[in-house]
């Protein structure tokens, strides 16, 4: 199963750091994305982006998560070679990610 | 309990007008917003003052005030917009003859001043935040320095009367948020209130992308209407609770899924939003739709704000040079390869100087590196794209004129070439202490 099937997300950016939600469309998924989107995961799903840290912040109460990328848009929106400046296509990257079957579920 | 209805009628600079027109005539709005400032744009509003003094405001404004202007006075709809950008008094100069072009009168314009901060920032040394070097390393290049401003100013020319304020930098959250303090009476160390406003400000501020905008995938999450989406309405009570809508008939939806994303746009850790108010705690925020396009917002919250302003630092940072050219059919990806490694030698064989410089098979890999593109796949057309960074514009033309020389040197089948060179005036950020930064707000009657 993709990470689209689960949830929805959306980019932003300030300077060099991007940070992507990550909404899960039904609450009862929330804790199966805690599980297996982990920031170590984001981190190698954009190896050849992500050059800095990736942070994760929990949001329980809408059933999301908060990826915060450091030195992630090639020096900053203002000065970046990168013909995506602000990093606005990774979120549809990151929901091409794999989630195991997982038995818990509900 | 009484509640402010607020409008925002532009997400970005060269957003779309009509959809701010329909807030005005159907809405039933009390305020208009136009947040026009990205973190750039101040810095090459400062570049047009330079050349013109009469110019460095947004070069929309007189579009967009012509449009909203009448049936804002007619509906006693109040206008606050940050479209003053490195010029707040010849905009409000301009909006004042345009009211007068226009046949109304007995209007107040006015314009908040102070932000420009580069004589601050010039005298003495101060740490860039993103890299941790000093401006001094910028020397000469600064073009720009503007702190960003919270709700004071604009509460105050408001409370003087204004019946459109035009400002420079302020906080983007800011203009929505002084109408609720003006009306409501918040005062500015209820950091529960100001976390509430703080929560509608950014909600609202990027216009359409609350509305079903910057949201649709089709087959997954399908928006109708896009071509002619409305705009945010934002229905706030004295208590700080939100109602996001827009107006009927419009384009666009909202939904918890669309003001979700919205709230997490652009955010870092969630319960530390620093703006010049408040640190605005989001962690809490519950969301639920009451109607059809209604979604309730609540439980925002913050505490104390900080001693200092963050600073946007405009500065000529360099030049870039870039070429693209598309090849199709049978080989393409081959012949675009082939194509890369072409412009690659030349460069060097030319001595270009170059201080950084991407190639790009655009359809490959140009957003996301080879990791995430390599799907084995072959695509039906794939196009190039050389980029590099110079220190001079002669420099950087170079890059495109090696890209466009494929037509006659390069692989079989080159079409579409486009070049282009350019100056980049990039931002960085300083933090001021606070006591340094004054603000001026001077009333012009039209």
């Amino acid at each position: 199963m993709k990470l689209r099937d689960l949830a929805h997300s959306r980019t932003g950016d300030k300077g060099n750091t991007s940070n992507i939600s990550v909404i899960a469309y039904d609450a009862k998924s929330w804790d199966r994305l805690c599980r297996h989107v982990t920031a170590e995961r984001v981190k190698a799903h954009f190896a050849d982006v992500v050059k800095g840290d990736v942070v994760r912040y929990e949001l329980p109460r809408i059933a999301a998560l908060n990826f915060v990328m450091y030195d992630a848009l090639g020096g900053g929106v203002t000065r970046t070679l990168a013909l995506d400046a602000h990093g606005k296509s990774l979120s549809s990257a990151l929901l091409d990610l794999e989630i195991p079957d997982d038995e818990s579920a509900a | 309990m009484r509640t402010i209805r607020i409008g925002s009628g532009a997400g970005y600079s060269g957003d779309r007008i009509e959809p701010a027109v329909e807030l005005a005539e159907k809405g039933g709005i009390d305020y208009l917003v136009f947040e026009c400032l990205a973190e750039r744009t101040i810095a090459l509003a400062q570049q047009a003052k330079m050349k013109n003094p009469a110019l460095g405001y947004d070069p929309l404004l007189e579009p967009r005030m012509r449009a909203v202007l009448a049936t804002c006075k007619a509906k006693g709809i109040k206008i606050v917009t940050n479209m003053g950008a490195a010029n707040p008094e010849a905009g409000a100069k301009k909006t004042a003859e345009i009211a007068k072009s226009l046949g109304l009168s007995g209007l107040k314009i006015a314009a908040v001043s102070g932000d420009d901060v580069i004589e601050a920032i010039r005298e003495t040394p101060h740490r860039l935040e993103e890299t941790g070097g000093s401006t001094t390393d910028l020397g000469n290049r600064i073009v720009s320095a503007n702190a960003y401003f919270g709700v004071a100013p604009i509460v105050e020319a408001l409370a003087q009367g204004a019946d459109v304020v035009i400002t420079g930098r302020a906080a983007d959250p800011a203009l929505f948020m002084a109408p609720l303090v003006r009306e409501f009476g918040w005062a500015l160390d209820d950091w529960d209130k100001l976390g509430k406003g703080t929560v509608v400000g950014h909600l609202l501020e990027c216009a359409g992308q609350v509305t079903g905008g910057y949201f649709a995938d089709p087959g997954v999450k399908d928006v109708a209407g896009l071509g002619r989406l409305g705009f945010p309405i934002g229905e706030v009570s004295e208590d700080g609770t939100l109602v996001v809508t827009k107006v009927a008939g419009s384009g666009g939806k909202v939904t918890p899924q669309t003001v979700k994303e919205q709230l997490l746009y652009e955010l870092h850790d969630p319960a530390r939003y620093f703006q010049p108010d408040v640190i605005a705690d989001f962690s809490q925020v519950e969301i639920e739709e009451i109607g059809p396009d209604r979604v309730r917002v609540t439980h925002g919250t913050g505490r104390a704000k900080t001693d200092t302003l963050k600073v946007s630092v405009g500065y000529i940072d360099s030049y870039v040079g870039e070429g693209q050219i598309s090849y199709a059919g049978p080989g393409a990806v081959s012949r675009g390869k082939l194509a890369l490694d072409i412009v690659r030698e030349r460069l060097a064989l030319m001595q270009v100087k170059t201080s950084e410089l991407r190639f790009d098979l655009i359809g490959i890999d140009s957003l996301h590196g080879p990791t995430r593109g390599a799907t084995g796949a072959e695509p039906y057309e794939v196009r190039i794209r050389v980029a590099g960074r110079t220190d001079t514009l002669a420099e950087a033309v170079k890059i495109g004129n090696e890209v466009e020389t494929l037509y006659t040197n390069g692989p079989a089948g080159g079409g579409g070439a486009f070049k282009s060179a350019r100056e980049v005036v990039a931002v960085q950020s300083v933090l001021l202490p606070r006591r340094l930064v004054g603000s001026s707000v001077r009333i012009l009657e039209a």
